[in-house]
């Protein structure tokens, strides 16, 4: 497969791009540990966003893996996770803010630090959100690739440290014009004491056509009904 | 399970809200807040802002991860985008209430279900009816992810989420106290395509202490 584009965000970086229907984005853990907070808008309409929600109820999921779709809040589908090896992937706790990294890992500012200063995901977020026109009010529970944080029977949340291994990486197969926010800060509750953000590697291919026996299609009667909605929606714009 | 000292012939606010209606109001600084589940089973969709700048509102994520665990109880306080405690619940017969099911729309009725349940009235219009009532520029952007109190979504330590049939019944109820001057946006949920009203949608009443 023919690489199109390939950068490397450092730990606490973060990136912005519109990413068109038919391409993939494979991300990739590369020295393990990584976690990628990532938002998802219509490119077009970017009142339209990633929702938590319907991601989970509508594939009746916590967990988000290979045969997973992430879905709007209209009833269509951003992309779909053809690939992952690392397993898990987190939607329900949110990113870290100013006040968690303080209360964490203490202050280091830029003046002290030059660019070794802590970053945030939540100002991260509205920095690149800014670019786009967007702000606070388009912050909404975002996605934590690479990290796993389970539920236990009583309803406590554990984060599960290294689940991610050096090497892992997952595709998302973009099913729509999606404008991506991301930023590579550590979980929330991630347990390491120190502030040590993994960089992550991007590369974006061009997607095979969608066949009738897609894994994300036929994963749930739910997927298939969100990939027609999906579908619905070009036919009549283009 | 905590009950509470409160009773309702001593509140200064009552309102019954119907299945399919919503209730937008101003909760101030200290008063006391109860949403009661009046013939059970009824998951009432709720979201909340910051009356001075309601840019800062509920934010389920920074809520379930500053008390590291995923179901609201007594105890539970509900925080702000801006890691500002909302309310507190002080009270609750019910015991469990969900923060990741969301509201049901028609858009995502036509995923859940089928295009034949597109025309079916839904949380996120109902929401949007009574944003716009409310006026002050609220509008879809400020529909962010809810509370559904009195709804029980269970998670498993495999990963599956499901939606089970609601553990309220018939007068038990939830109560909170207002850590800043709110505004609260309920939808009385109109859902008839899953077991979260038990299919068959009843009526909440809204009380308020001061």
């Amino acid at each position: 497969m023919k690489t199109l584009y390939e950068r490397t965000i450092t730990g606490g970086g973060m990136w912005s791009q519109t990413v068109g229907r038919g391409k993939v984005i494979r991300f990739t853990d590369i020295e393990g540990g990584a976690n990628v907070s990532m938002l998802l808008y219509n490119a077009d309409e970017m009142i339209e966003r990633y929702n938590m929600p319907d991601t989970l109820k509508g594939q009746h999921t916590f967990q988000l893996t290979e045969g997973h779709c992430l879905h709007s809040d209209m009833g269509r589908i951003f992309c779909s996770i053809i690939k992952d090896t690392a397993g898990w992937h987190d939607s329900v706790c949110g990113c870290t803010d100013a006040q968690l990294v303080q209360n964490k890992y203490g202050e280091c500012s830029f003046q002290e630090a030059r660019n070794k200063f802590y970053r945030n995901a939540r100002d991260n977020f509205l920095i690149e959100l800014g670019k786009h026109g967007l702000g606070k009010k388009d912050i909404v529970p975002n996605l934590n690739l690479f990290s796993k944080v389970v539920c236990d029977d009583t309803g406590v949340l554990h984060f599960v440290e290294g689940s991610s291994k050096a090497g892992s990486f997952i595709e998302l197969r973009f099913e729509m014009d999606t404008l991506v926010v991301l930023t590579t800060c550590q979980h929330p509750l991630d347990p390491n004491p120190e502030y040590d953000p993994k960089r992550v590697k991007l590369e974006v291919f061009s997607a095979d056509p969608v066949t009738e026996d897609d894994i994300c299609r036929t994963s749930r009667p739910e997927n298939d009904r969100a990939y027609l909605n999906t579908q619905d929606y070009y036919a009549l714009r283009s | 399970m905590t009950e509470s000292t409160y009773s309702p012939e001593t509140a200064t606010y009552r309102k019954v809200v119907e299945a399919g209606d919503h209730w937008m109001h101003r909760i101030s600084k200290g008063q006391t807040f109860r949403i009661l589940d009046l013939e059970g089973n009824q998951a009432a969709d709720t979201l909340f802002y910051n009356a001075d700048d309601p840019s800062e509102r509920y934010a389920a994520d920074i809520t379930v991860r500053n008390q590291n665990a995923l179901y609201l109880t007594t105890g539970t306080t509900l925080m702000s985008t801006e890691g500002n405690p909302l309310l507190t619940i002080t009270a609750d017969t019910c015991g469990n209430h969900d923060t990741v099911g969301g509201a049901c729309s028609r858009e995502s009725n036509t995923m859940r279900y089928s295009q034949n349940t597109e025309h079916m009235h839904a949380c996120r219009d109902i929401f949007l009816t009574g944003m716009h009532e409310w006026g002050e520029g609220f509008g879809k952007r400020d529909i962010t992810n809810n509370i559904n109190f009195f709804m029980n979504v269970p998670v498993t330590p495999e990963g599956g989420l499901t939606f089970e049939d609601g553990i309220s019944g018939p007068g038990r109820y939830v109560e909170m106290i207002a850590e800043m001057d709110v505004i609260c946006l309920i939808s009385n949920c109109p859902q008839l395509n899953n077991p979260c009203n038990a299919y068959n949608p009843t009526p909440v009443e809204v009380l308020i202490w001061d």
